[in-house]
């Protein structure tokens, strides 16, 4: 007996709609798992006092946005303009100096 | 409710019939679609648990920094400043920070030199991140060495390497005794980079801040609540590169989609003009026509969810790496923990499925209500 179309899109969408909810175990799993190695980071971040992600290492204010001036980009040189390509995935700070 | 059943069942098979007859369109269409849904839940996932990580790990950042500015331009902070610190009501202490960059000419890379507040290493040793150790093919036991403020040659032992698991915040990290960092910059004994000042009530720390402003007036504040604040918004749907590369796909998909679900080709028309001659019913073929619209969109953000998932966390978000990586040549190989937001999902969802069925509706119901004869013709 061949199966009707109807029946296997519905299996493929109960498969596919199985699979996300497997990603979200599968994620709280490995968010359980991996929370030793969380803690971890932050108890070096509090042992060194870091105050940033080691994300960008391109230019100093990148790599430690919180510290640094709001226009850094422009005070490395008068045409600076921010060229990095974490610039656009990270904002300046706002709100002060 | 088994008549209900049997019906809709019904109705998608001859829907999934209709949408083979055209499976090239269908195809392009699911993969287009696919795509798009893949691109922006991988920008979800990521940046979520960025944030999330970046708020778990900076929980125990320094609450309250201070800078000195001279002429808007950082400077060296004076140890009469962190004596002035000390005396302010609520400080429950105070401590200078040493930090800075120093450019590796062997490595072309810039790693954050800092003399840590405990446990320095011995005068000659240095304790290295684990990407410092990769762009230098350095171990245990081996020695670096560079050119001081005054030309002369400064070497350090390597004593130890931090885990890479810790890469994440330590990959540039170059620690060294106190003495060897104001011996390779010349900073004079009595000067620091920072003040990093603990609070004895957290709820006073922006009292704290205050009189230390007024106490200190050429100084600058960064609290903690700042400073977890600036990772909040990276990769923030507004900001860049996301939001400019993004609103080009997506606004060429929602073009794209628009004229496909609303012009109604000469072949789907005759369709709808033939099952109306046959005795379907407007509210039948407006059933069979948003099923079929659910099928393709719902299927499109099944694979792109799921594709995204496995980019973001089994394969640590590979497309995202050049632009993250930018021109560095140190960068942290880190594997995120997989935080996800299921709220986030599920806005997702709504707003890359729902439009699509609803833009089909609106044109089949306009070819469904006239006369047959009038649309086969």
């Amino acid at each position: 007996m061949t199966m009707r179309g109807s029946d296997m899109v519905l299996a493929a969408m109960l498969a596919g709609v199985m699979a996300v909810g497997a990603t979200w175990a599968v994620s709280a799993g490995r968010v359980r798992a991996e929370q030793p190695e969380v803690l971890r980071r932050a108890a070096l971040v509090e042992r060194l006092g870091l105050t940033d992600l080691a994300l960008f290492t391109e230019a100093r204010y990148t790599r430690h946005p919180s510290q640094s001036d709001r226009h850094a980009a422009f005070q490395d040189h008068p045409f600076a303009l921010e060229h990095f390509p974490s610039g656009s995935v990270l904002p300046p700070r706002r709100g002060r100096p | 409710m088994n008549g209900w059943f049997n019906r809709q069942r019904a109705l998608l098979d001859f829907a999934v019939s209709s949408l083979g007859r055209r499976k090239g369109k269908t195809l392009g269409l699911l993969a287009v679609y696919g795509l798009i849904v893949f691109v922006l839940a991988s920008a979800m996932l990521f940046s979520h648990a960025l944030r999330h990580e970046a708020k778990q790990v900076l929980a125990g950042t320094p609450e309250v920094l201070v800078q000195r500015l001279i002429a808007g331009r950082h400077d060296l902070i004076p140890d009469t400043h962190l004596a002035a610190i000390r005396t302010i009501r609520g400080v429950k202490s105070a401590q200078g920070r040493l930090w800075g960059y120093l450019f590796d000419p062997a490595a072309a890379a810039n790693y954050t030199l800092m003399v840590p507040p405990a446990d320095a290493p011995a005068v000659g040793q240095a304790v290295i991140g684990a990407g410092v150790a990769a762009v230098r093919d350095a171990a245990i036991g081996d020695v670096m060495s560079f050119r001081a403020h005054d030309g002369t040659l400064v070497s350090f032992t390597i004593q130890a390497i931090i885990a890479p698991e810790s890469a994440l915040v330590s990959a540039d990290l170059f620690l060294v005794a106190e003495a060897d960092y104001r011996r390779l910059f010349g900073i004079p004994d009595g000067r620091f980079t920072d003040i990093v000042v603990t609070v004895r009530n957290p709820r006073e720390v922006r009292t704290v801040a205050e009189k230390i402003d007024t106490a200190l007036p050429d100084t600058r504040i960064i609290l903690r609540d700042e400073i977890k604040r600036t990772y909040e918004s990276v990769f923030d749907w507004r900001e860049g590169m996301v939001v400019l590369l993004l609103s080009g796909a997506v606004l060429a998909f929602f073009i794209f989609a628009w004229e496909k679900a609303s012009g109604l080709s000469a072949e789907e028309k005759r369709e709808i003009g033939i099952l109306k001659a046959v005795g379907w019913e407007t509210a039948d073929v407006i059933g069979l026509k948003s099923l079929e619209g659910l099928v393709v969109s719902l299927t499109a953000f099944l694979l792109g969810y799921l594709l995204a998932w496995v980019h973001v966390f089994q394969f640590g978000a590979p497309l995202f790496e050049p632009v993250l990586k930018g021109w560095s040549v140190l960068y942290p190989d880190f594997r995120l923990t997989p935080h996800v937001d299921e709220l986030q999902v599920a806005t997702l969802f709504f707003f890359t499925v729902f439009p699509y069925t609803l833009a089909n509706v609106v044109p089949i119901w306009r070819a469904a209500t006239v006369d047959p004869d009038q649309v086969m013709r």
